[in-house]
C-alpha cells in the first residue's frame, strides 16, 4: 500500500525521540494538527495560528500564520488540519463559515492559499482526503458538507444531512469512497464520495450531540464516535446494521477521540467542559483508563497522536493557552493507583473480599485468618468462582460469614420494631420501652428508661407502697437496683471499652469495682422479678451520683454472693448501689482518657471524683424531696444522649429524644440532633425497616429530617401494554388507550390502592388481592405464580 | 400505592376556619373524587351563606357587625375561588357544578362576584384567546396536568396555549424546578422567585410565588424584606440584580461570594431558577393586566431608562434594595466588556454540560424548552404560507442576544436591519430589558397584521433567548471559578 510506505519511509528509520514538555501559547488553542513528518505541529484558535517545531527538548514557533494588520474573522479558527500527503498544505474552518486552505510553500508572508465562503454558518469540521492531494471536506453549523477540489474555486458537491449542525466529517483511511459525518441531533451517517443526494447509511449513535468521530486506522469499518452524552462508542461499519461493539462510560461530554497508532483497542479522548484530562481508554475495559494524561488547567481543545505509527507521543492543545507533549510512560495509570483489594463489611458482620486472583491464589493454601490472634476465628470462608473480567485482569471475591449468634445485631433490629415512640402517655412509652430492653437482655438500657419516667413524670404518680414492695422484693433477691445495672448486660458495641476496663480493675485490685461485679454476675435472676416502678428516690440517687457510693458500699459488701450482707440498713447503701452503675459521661470521659494506665492508676482515677459527687449526691437527694422540677435533670439527660451516642447506641439517643420530645430538645443542639436522626435513620434503612425509619422522620421535629420523606414522592408508572410512560392518569394510558392496571380478581380497573406480586407482576385491588390469598396461594391471574402476601 | 394522588398539591388551600373548605380534591382526576369534593364545597358555602342570612334576619348588636363582616369577607373569597373554577377549570363538571353553586347562592338573596377583566391578557382581546372548555384534546391533557399541579389555570398558561409544544415543555420545566426534588428547599425556590420577578416589578408573579411560598410552609418575616432572609438568600441579591438587568458584568467573584455558603449546585440551581421565573414574567407581563402606570411611560419609549426609573410598588420593592440598577445599553456602557462569543461558549457544547452536572436532569428540560422555541414554527407569516420563516427567528434570537453582548462569528447583522423595523426592536428591546414598561400601543404598533398567536410566538422566542443570554454569562462565570 502507497500509504503504509510513505509512511514508514517518513518514520526514516530513526526512532521518536522527545520528552514530556509544554509550551506557553498566546491564546487559547481550538484545535492542533501534526504535519506528517512527525516534527511540527499547528496549533489554531480564535486568535492564534502558530506552526511549532517539536524539538528534542521544547517546542520551538516556526511560523505564525496570522499575519495582516487587522485581522479578520477568516482567520479566526474552529478547526485545523494539516494534510498528511503534502507538508505544505493545511486547511483551517473559520467561525464565521469561510474555508481557508494555507500553502507554505509560498514566498511571502501571507500563506493563505484559497478562500471557500460557501458556508453559511460556523465550518466545525475540516478533513482532507488521507491519500489524494486535492480533495478537502468541510462540515457546518448550517448542516451541510461540501467537498471541495482545490484546484477549483467552488465545491465539487455539497452533501445535506437533512438536519441540524455538522459536528464532525472524517475521511475512511480504508474505503476510498467513504466519509462518516457526525451531527448535532445524535445522528451519524455515512456518505459516498460520489453521491451527493443521499446518504448510504444513517442510525443514531448518541443521546445529543455527536461531537466527534474516528476511523480505526487499521481495523476497515470501525469507527468511534463521542457526544454529549459522556460515552464513546466503537460500531462496526462492516456489517449491514452498524453494530456497537464497545461502549465506554466518561465523566464529561467527549469532545474529542483519536485512536491510538499501533494499539488495536486503545483510543484518546478529551472533554470539552469539565474534564481537563485526557484519557486512553481500553475499550474492552470501559470503566477504568488504561493511562492519563492531567497537565492542562483547562479543557483540552485539540489531541493529536504525534506519528501515525509511534503509541508513545501525544499532542494536545487547551484552552488553558498551552501546548503539550505527553509522553506515554509518564502518564499516569490509574489502574495501576486503584485498590487491588476490597473489603466489604456486611450488615450481619459478613464480610466480602475481593483481590486480584494472581494474590489470591497465592494464599490459597492456608487458611485465611487463621493464624490471627485478634480475630476470633468465626469466619467460614466460602470462595465464589472467580469472575474472569474480559480476559484482561481476574479477580476472586471470598465472603466470610458470620457463625449464627456472634455479634449479631438481632437486638437491633428487635428494638427498633418493638420500641414505641409515640402516641401514648409519656410513662407508658418508657415503661414499654424498659420492657422491650430488658426482655432484649439489656437491662442498662431498661433501667434509663425506667429512670426517665421516673424524671419526667410527677412523682406522685409511683405510688410510694413501691417502695417497700421492691425494698422487700430487694431483700428476698439480692440487690435488685445494682444488679440491674449490671455492665455485663451491656450490649457488646455499647460497653465494650468500659469493660474491659473496669475488668482491669477487677483482676487488679480488690476494691469495690471487683465486688460491685461480682455481685451483679450473681444476681441476673433479679432483672426479671425487678419491675419498672423503681422507687423514685433510689433512681435519683443513681442517675445523679456516679459510681461513688459504691465505695461507701464495698466494706459491708465482701461476700456477695450473701444477699443479706448487701442489704444492711434501709435506704443508705441502696443508694449507693444505684449511684455506682450507670456510667455517666463524664465518669466515662475518664475511663476513656486512661485506659492504658495501670490498673491500680487507673482506680485512682476513678476513684478521685467519687468523694466529690457523693457530696453532691446527698444534696440533690434532699433536694429531690422538695420536688425538684424536671428542668434540673435536663443536663443529666443530655450526657445520658450524648453518652449512648457516643458509645454507638445511637437508636437510644433518638429513641429518647422523640419520647421526651421538647422536654429536652432544647438543651441538645440542632446540628447533634440531626447527625443522630440521620445516622438512625440509615441503619434503619440498611437493616430495611422501612415503616420504623418512616416513623423515626415524621416523628423528628428537625427539619431537614422531617423533609426527607416529602422528597421523591412521585410514582412513575408505565403503560403495561406499550410500555411508554402513563402520563396525565395513573390508569388509562394515552397512546393504547387501554386500562392499564386491571384487578386479576374483578377485572376492573384499580383506581386506588393498587398491590401487585412481584414475581409474576400481577395484581389489583388491595382487598381483593388480600382476601384471595387467603384462599389461595396461587396467582389470580392463572399464571401459575406462587405468590406471597405479606 | 396511590395513583393520581400524587399530584395533588394545591397552593391554593388556605385557612377557612372551622368549615375548612378542600379545594384540593377538585385537582383529581377522578370524576368521583371530584364530585365529592364538589358537594363538600357546596355544603359548606351554603352554610356560611344561610348563617350570615339569618344574621341580616335578626339584626342583632353592633358588635356583631363586625364578624358579620369577617364571615362575609370570608365567603366571598369563596365566591370568587368559585368564579374562578367556573371560568378556568379544565373539567367540565366541575365549571358546571361551581356555577350552578354561585347561582343557587345568588338566589339566597346574596351578591355574587362578577368576572371583572378583560381575559388573561390585556393586550390580546378576549374573543381572539381559547375559551376554557373548546380546547382540544392535546390543550386539554395539558390544561389538565396544569391544573393537577398548581390547583388552577394562570393566565401565561391560556396565553401560551396558542404554542401547546411549547407550554407542555415549559410547565415540564417549572414543575419540575419548582416542585421536584432538588438540592434547594421548596420555599427557598419561591422566595428566588419573588425576587426574581421583583426585579421586573411584576405584581403578578410575586403574588403566585409569595402565596406558594406561604402555602410549602415559608417564614412570612422574610416577606418584610430581603435583610430577613437568611444569608444565603441575601448573598444572592446581588447577583440577582446583575443577572436580570446586565448579565454581562457577572464574575467569577459573584459566584465566589455567593459559593461561599452555597453549594455550586445549589446556586445553579437558583439561576436556573431566576431564568425561569423571568421568563414565565416575561411572557406574562406582556400580556398581565398590570398595576403600573404604563401610560405614562409611552410617550418615552427611548432606549436608555437611566433616569427615569418608576417608583415600584410598595409591596413589590421591600424585594430589592437597588432600584436605581437597570438595563443600560450594552455597547454604552462605560466599562469595557469584551464580547462574548458563542463560538467560544455556547449553549449546546457547554452551557447544557455544565447545567446537567450541577443539577441533574435540568439541562435536557432546558435545551429542550430552546429547542422547541427556538425551531417553533408553522410556516406562515400574517396571511402568507409556506414560509421559512427560520431567518427571522434567528434575526429576532441573534438580536436578542446582540443587546447582551453576545456575537455569532458567522452571522451578518446587516440581516437584523433589513428584518426588524424600528417598532419592531423598540418592542423587543423592551420587553427584553425592561418587560414592565410595556404598553399595549407598543403592542400594537409592530407586526400589524400579524396574527395575536404569531406574536404570542415572537414573545416566546424573545424570553427564551433572554434566558439563554442570562445562562450563558452566567454558567460562563461558573465554569471559570470552577478551573
Amino acid at each position: 500500500m502507497e500509504k503504509m510506505s510513505r509512511v514508514t519511509t517518513a518514520l526514516g528509520g530513526s526512532v521518536l525521540t522527545g520528552r514530556t514538555m509544554h509550551c506557553h501559547l498566546d491564546a487559547p488553542a481550538n484545535a492542533i494538527s501534526v504535519c506528517r513528518d512527525a516534527a511540527q505541529v499547528v496549533v489554531a484558535g480564535r486568535s492564534i495560528f502558530k506552526i511549532y517545531a517539536i524539538e528534542e527538548e521544547q517546542f520551538v514557533e516556526k511560523l505564525n500564520l496570522r499575519v495582516g494588520r487587522k485581522p479578520s474573522l477568516n482567520l479566526s479558527c474552529a478547526d485545523v488540519v494539516w494534510h498528511q500527503m503534502d507538508e505544505n498544505l493545511l486547511a483551517t474552518a473559520a467561525t464565521n463559515g469561510v474555508v481557508v486552505t494555507w500553502n507554505l510553500g509560498r514566498p511571502s508572508r501571507n500563506k493563505q492559499d484559497q478562500l471557500f465562503t460557501e458556508h453559511k454558518r460556523t465550518v466545525n469540521k475540516v478533513c482532507f482526503h488521507p491519500t489524494e492531494a486535492h480533495v478537502l471536506l468541510s462540515g457546518s453549523q448550517d448542516g451541510f458538507m461540501k467537498c471541495f477540489d482545490l484546484r477549483r474555486k467552488d465545491s465539487v458537491s455539497t452533501f445535506s444531512g437533512q438536519s441540524e449542525s455538522v459536528r464532525d466529517v472524517q475521511f475512511s483511511i480504508r474505503d476510498y469512497f467513504t466519509f462518516a459525518s457526525t451531527f448535532e441531533n445524535g445522528n451519524v451517517q455515512l456518505w459516498d464520495i460520489r453521491r451527493p443526494d443521499r446518504c448510504e447509511r444513517m442510525f443514531t449513535a448518541h443521546n445529543g450531540p455527536v461531537f466527534c468521530c474516528d476511523w480505526h486506522p487499521e481495523d476497515r469499518g470501525w469507527l468511534a464516535t463521542g457526544g454529549r452524552d459522556k460515552m464513546v462508542k466503537v460500531w462496526d461499519m462492516t456489517t449491514h446494521r452498524a453494530k456497537e461493539m464497545h461502549c465506554v462510560q466518561t465523566i464529561a461530554s467527549v469532545a474529542r477521540v483519536k485512536w491510538r497508532p499501533e494499539c488495536r483497542h486503545h483510543l484518546a479522548t478529551c472533554s470539552m467542559m469539565v474534564d481537563h484530562n485526557i484519557y486512553v481508554w481500553d475499550v474492552r475495559r470501559p470503566f477504568v483508563p488504561a493511562a492519563m494524561f492531567e497537565e492542562h488547567r483547562d479543557v483540552t481543545t485539540g489531541i493529536a497522536w504525534r506519528h501515525p505509527h509511534d503509541p508513545s507521543f501525544l499532542l494536545s492543545g487547551s484552552k488553558d493557552s498551552s501546548l503539550c507533549q505527553h509522553l506515554f510512560r509518564d502518564a499516569s495509570q490509574p489502574v495501576e493507583r486503584a485498590n487491588p483489594e476490597g473489603l466489604c463489611y456486611g450488615l450481619f458482620g459478613d464480610l466480602a473480599f475481593a483481590a486480584k486472583e494472581s494474590l489470591v491464589a497465592a494464599e490459597s493454601g492456608r487458611k485465611p485468618y487463621a493464624g490471627d490472634r485478634r480475630h476470633p476465628i468465626f469466619f467460614k470462608r466460602k470462595l465464589d468462582p472467580a469472575e474472569p473480567f474480559a480476559g484482561l485482569a481476574s479477580s476472586a471475591l471470598s465472603v466470610f460469614e458470620m457463625e449464627p449468634g456472634g455479634g449479631s445485631m438481632g437486638w437491633f433490629v428487635d428494638t427498633a420494631e418493638r420500641y414505641a415512640l409515640a402516641g401514648r402517655p409519656l410513662a407508658e412509652l418508657c415503661d414499654h420501652n424498659a420492657k422491650v430492653a430488658r426482655e432484649l437482655g439489656r437491662n442498662q438500657v431498661a433501667q434509663t428508661w425506667t429512670m426517665l419516667r421516673i424524671i419526667y413524670c410527677s412523682p406522685g404518680l409511683v405510688p410510694s407502697a413501691n417502695l417497700n414492695h421492691s425494698m422487700g422484693k430487694g431483700s428476698a433477691c439480692g440487690l435488685p437496683l445494682m444488679n440491674s445495672f449490671n455492665l455485663k448486660d451491656m450490649t457488646p458495641g455499647l460497653g465494650s471499652e468500659t469493660r474491659l476496663d473496669r475488668s482491669k480493675g477487677d483482676t487488679r485490685s480488690d476494691t469495690v469495682l471487683l465486688d460491685s461485679s461480682a455481685t451483679l454476675v450473681t444476681n441476673e435472676d433479679n432483672e426479671e422479678t425487678e419491675g419498672s416502678d423503681v422507687p423514685a428516690d433510689y433512681l435519683l440517687g443513681d442517675v445523679e451520683g456516679e459510681e461513688d457510693e459504691l465505695y461507701l458500699l464495698d466494706p459491708d459488701h465482701t461476700h456477695p454472693e450473701e444477699p443479706e450482707c448487701v442489704l444492711p440498713q434501709e435506704a443508705f447503701p441502696l443508694r449507693h448501689e444505684i449511684v455506682d452503675t450507670p456510667p455517666g459521661p463524664e465518669h466515662l470521659q475518664d475511663k476513656a482518657d486512661s485506659p492504658h494506665v495501670s490498673g491500680s492508676e487507673a482506680d485512682t482515677i476513678s476513684l478521685a471524683p467519687m468523694d466529690s459527687s457523693f457530696s453532691l449526691l446527698s444534696v440533690s437527694h434532699a433536694l429531690y424531696d422538695s420536688r425538684l422540677p424536671p428542668d434540673f435533670f435536663s443536663v443529666l439527660v443530655r450526657d445520658m444522649l450524648h453518652f449512648y451516642a457516643e458509645q454507638g447506641d445511637v437508636q437510644m439517643a433518638v429513641s429518647v429524644l422523640i419520647v421526651l420530645g421538647d422536654r429536652v430538645r432544647k438543651d441538645i443542639d440542632e446540628q447533634t440532633q440531626e447527625h443522630w436522626y440521620t445516622s438512625y435513620i440509615d441503619l434503619l434503612q440498611r437493616f430495611r425497616l422501612w415503616n420504623v425509619s418512616n416513623e423515626v422522620v415524621k416523628l423528628s421535629t428537625s427539619r431537614a429530617v422531617s423533609c426527607l420523606n416529602q422528597a421523591s414522592t412521585t410514582l412513575h408508572v408505565n403503560c403495561s401494554h406499550c410500555k411508554r410512560p402513563m402520563s396525565s392518569r395513573g390508569w388509562v394510558c394515552d397512546r393504547c388507550h387501554r386500562c392499564a392496571s386491571m384487578c386479576a380478581v374483578c377485572h376492573h380497573v384499580v383506581k386506588g390502592l393498587f398491590v401487585w406480586c412481584q414475581g409474576c407482576s400481577h395484581g389489583g385491588h388491595l382487598q381483593h388481592i388480600m382476601k384471595w390469598l387467603e384462599g389461595s396461594s396461587h396467582c389470580p391471574a392463572g399464571c401459575g405464580h406462587l405468590c406471597e402476601y405479606s | 400505592m396511590r395513583k393520581g394522588d400524587c399530584q395533588g398539591k394545591t397552593p391554593i388551600v388556605m385557612a377557612e376556619g372551622e368549615n375548612e373548605v378542600r379545594w384540593d380534591g377538585l385537582c383529581s382526576r377522578d370524576s368521583a373524587t371530584r364530585e365529592t369534593a364538589l358537594e363538600n364545597i357546596r355544603q359548606v358555602v351554603l352554610r356560611k351563606a344561610e348563617g350570615l342570612r339569618s344574621v341580616k334576619e335578626t339584626p342583632s348588636c353592633p358588635s356583631d357587625g363586625l364578624s358579620n363582616t369577617a364571615s362575609l369577607d370570608e365567603l366571598n373569597k369563596l365566591l370568587v375561588h368559585l368564579l374562578m373554577l367556573s371560568k378556568r377549570c379544565p373539567f367540565k363538571d366541575v365549571r358546571e357544578k361551581s356555577e350552578f353553586i354561585l347561582k343557587s347562592i345568588q338566589e339566597l338573596g346574596i351578591r355574587i362576584p362578577r368576572p371583572l377583566g378583560h381575559g388573561p391578557s390585556r393586550f390580546i382581546p378576549e374573543k381572539e384567546i381559547l375559551q376554557v372548555g373548546s380546547e382540544d384534546a392535546r390543550m386539554h391533557t395539558l390544561f389538565e396536568e396544569s391544573f393537577a399541579a398548581l390547583g388552577r389555570l394562570d393566565n401565561i398558561t391560556l396565553v401560551m396555549v396558542f404554542h401547546p409544544q411549547y407550554l407542555e415543555s415549559f410547565l415540564k420545566t417549572q414543575h419540575y424546578l419548582l416542585q421536584m426534588d432538588g438540592p434547594l428547599p421548596l420555599h427557598y425556590r419561591h422566595y428566588i422567585g419573588i425576587m426574581a420577578a421583583a426585579r421586573h416589578q411584576c405584581s403578578y408573579l410575586v403574588n403566585l410565588h409569595v402565596n406558594d411560598f406561604l402555602h410549602v410552609g415559608g417564614d412570612p418575616k422574610w416577606l418584610n424584606g430581603l435583610e430577613n432572609a437568611p444569608q444565603k438568600l441575601q448573598n444572592l441579591g446581588e447577583l440577582n440584580k446583575v443577572l436580570a438587568h446586565r448579565p454581562w458584568l457577572i464574575t467569577k467573584e459573584h459566584i465566589e461570594v455567593s459559593d461561599s455558603f452555597f453549594e455550586v449546585e445549589a446556586l445553579m440551581e437558583k439561576m436556573r431558577q431566576l431564568q425561569e421565573c423571568r421568563d414565565e414574567e416575561e411572557a406574562s407581563q406582556e400580556e398581565m393586566t398590570s398595576r403600573f402606570e404604563m401610560e405614562k411611560r409611552e410617550s418615552m419609549f427611548v432606549f436608555s431608562s437611566d433616569d427615569e426609573e418608576v417608583t415600584p410598588a410598595r409591596d413589590v420593592s421591600r424585594h430589592f434594595e437597588d432600584t436605581s440598577y437597570g438595563y443600560k445599553d450594552f455597547s454604552r456602557h462605560g466599562m469595557h466588556v469584551p464580547t462574548f462569543r458563542v463560538q467560544d461558549y455556547c449553549w449546546e457544547d457547554h452551557g447544557y454540560s455544565l447545567v446537567n452536572r450541577l443539577y441533574p436532569d435540568v439541562g435536557q428540560l432546558i435545551d429542550e424548552k430552546f429547542h422547541i422555541a427556538y425551531n417553533l414554527t408553522y410556516n406562515t407569516m400574517a396571511m402568507h404560507k409556506d414560509v421559512d420563516t427560520s431567518m427571522l427567528r434567528r434575526a429576532i434570537w441573534n438580536y436578542i442576544h446582540c443587546m447582551f453582548g453576545i456575537r455569532y462569528d458567522d452571522y451578518d447583522y446587516g440581516e437584523i436591519n433589513q428584518l426588524l423595523d424600528r417598532s419592531f426592536k423598540v418592542y423587543i428591546k423592551t420587553v427584553v430589558c425592561t418587560p414592565e414598561k410595556v404598553t399595549k400601543r407598543m403592542y400594537d404598533s409592530f407586526w400589524r397584521q400579524f396574527k395575536h398567536s404569531e406574536k404570542v410566538h415572537v414573545n416566546l422566542l424573545l424570553v427564551e433567548a433572554r434566558v439563554q443570554a442570562e445562562l450563558l454569562y452566567a454558567l460562563r462565570a461558573i465554569t471559570r471559578y470552577m478551573t
